[in-house]
């Protein structure tokens, strides 16, 4: 389709769409683990004031992402410069991203919250962060994948 | 003592004075919007429609009954906050009261607004940056000083706050998403830059008062206040998320303008 994809519209659509997959996987934490299951807490003695800010400063990164990420997805597309392959692979880079970042950063080195008030939290932590990693090498596969249907692609 | 003075009231007639003001700004737009619904370019009819839902949004929150459970409850005080100072005046400057205005006031009326609209004090005044600090400065000044528990005595200090939370949230909103002509509106990514810092400063306000029990010294219970926060975080978090959509389609919508025109060949 797109035989000569400008390296810009590459380029933005991947950031669009990493912004979103940013965004969609703390709505995911959020909703599935703070407000259904009931795993995480809105706040746990052991956070810091710190803690608390970098808190609210993330929150509100997350928030922005996802909507600037999604009108900026709209405008490519309006314009017909989404590079589909590229953005898809994206997209899973940035959820993959952020559950890592979640499952590290938040949890263990700010110890914001943990997953879930249990004595063995290990098994939780493995499987938080494996499925992070999951995300994560599916899309660099995707990546690699639209990379090569572009060589193919102009390589007519 | 204190308690006296929450009690006292079965509605008078005082407390139904800021409905009526919210009955005659109602029908002031319905006027100006029927004096030019047959003029070229007329007026927008979701405008009105988010015009009236802004003041049905305001007339919930000044109910006698709702003002009654706010000044015993931080939950009710909470509610109304929200609905004064972020859900009202999103629906509010959606409806343009001011460009409506413009179109339908005689011309003279009409220039001495858009003087002041472009004038160097009003864009200090209405710049982001100081909406911000007027909006959420008088936030954490209310909930972390003494001034939450003094304003629950002192009925001036009282409608005061309420009116800087309407007039705070009002200046705020309208410095991300107004569209009245100005002379020169602060960029884009300034917009955004201070909507994300507001939302981490509500939502680091909300969660402080949770966790260490703001305001202190209040007739309130440990688990009133943490309910009120949590209202605080969640609702208030869903009011930005609304404003930043708003913000971000009308960035849409400008890039459209923007591009349509030129020629692509």
């Amino acid at each position: 389709m797109n035989q000569q994809v400008a390296p810009h519209t590459k380029r933005r659509s991947m950031q669009a769409a990493a912004l979103v997959g940013v965004g969609v996987m703390a709505a995911v934490d959020e909703i599935i683990f703070h407000q259904i299951l009931a795993w995480h807490h809105f706040y746990d003695r052991s956070t810091t004031e710190v803690g608390l800010m970098t808190d609210g400063l993330l929150h509100a990164a997350e928030l922005i992402a996802v909507v600037a990420g999604f009108f900026m997805l709209l405008d490519l597309r309006r314009q017909d410069a989404l590079v589909t392959g590229r953005a898809w692979a994206w997209f899973f880079l940035g959820l993959g991203s952020f559950q890592l970042f979640d499952g590290i950063v938040d949890h263990k080195v700010l110890r914001l919250h943990q997953i879930r008030y249990v004595e063995n939290l290990l098994p939780y932590d493995i499987s938080w962060n494996a499925a992070g990693l999951l995300l994560l090498l599916i899309g660099l596969y995707l990546w690699r994948k639209a990379k090569l249907n572009e060589m193919t692609n102009t390589g007519i | 003592m204190t308690h006296d003075s929450h009690q006292l009231h079965d509605s008078t007639f005082p407390d139904w004075i800021p409905l009526l003001l919210l009955v005659v700004v109602a029908v002031l737009y319905l006027l100006a919007y029927y004096s030019i619904l047959n003029e070229k370019g007329g007026w927008q009819r979701w405008r009105v429609i988010c015009f009236t839902v802004g003041l049905v949004l305001l007339g919930i929150a000044l109910l006698p009954s709702l003002m009654r459970w706010a000044h015993q409850d931080l939950v009710g005080h909470m509610v109304q906050h929200l609905l004064l100072g972020m859900y009202g005046p999103l629906f509010l400057v959606l409806g343009a009261p001011v460009m409506l205005a413009l179109k339908a006031l005689p011309v003279n009326l009409a220039r001495t607004i858009t003087a002041i609209l472009r004038s160097r004090a009003f864009f200090m005044l209405s710049h982001p940056v100081t909406a911000l600090l007027l909006n959420m400065g008088g936030m954490y000044l209310l909930y972390l000083t003494p001034l939450y528990v003094k304003s629950l005595t002192n009925s001036f200090l009282h409608y005061l706050i309420h009116f800087h939370f309407l007039a705070a949230g009002f200046l705020f909103t309208w410095s991300m998403i107004g569209q009245e002509p100005v002379a020169k509106r602060p960029a884009f990514g300034i917009r955004v830059f201070v909507l994300f810092i507001s939302m981490a400063a509500h939502a680091f306000l909300s969660k402080f008062m949770y966790a260490y029990l703001y305001p202190l010294n209040a007739p309130h219970s440990a688990d009133q206040i943490r309910e009120a926060a949590k209202l605080m975080y969640y609702w208030g978090d869903l009011s930005e998320l609304l404003l930043a959509i708003v913000l971000f389609a009308s960035w849409y919508r400008k890039r459209s303008i923007a591009k349509i025109p030129a020629p692509s060949a």
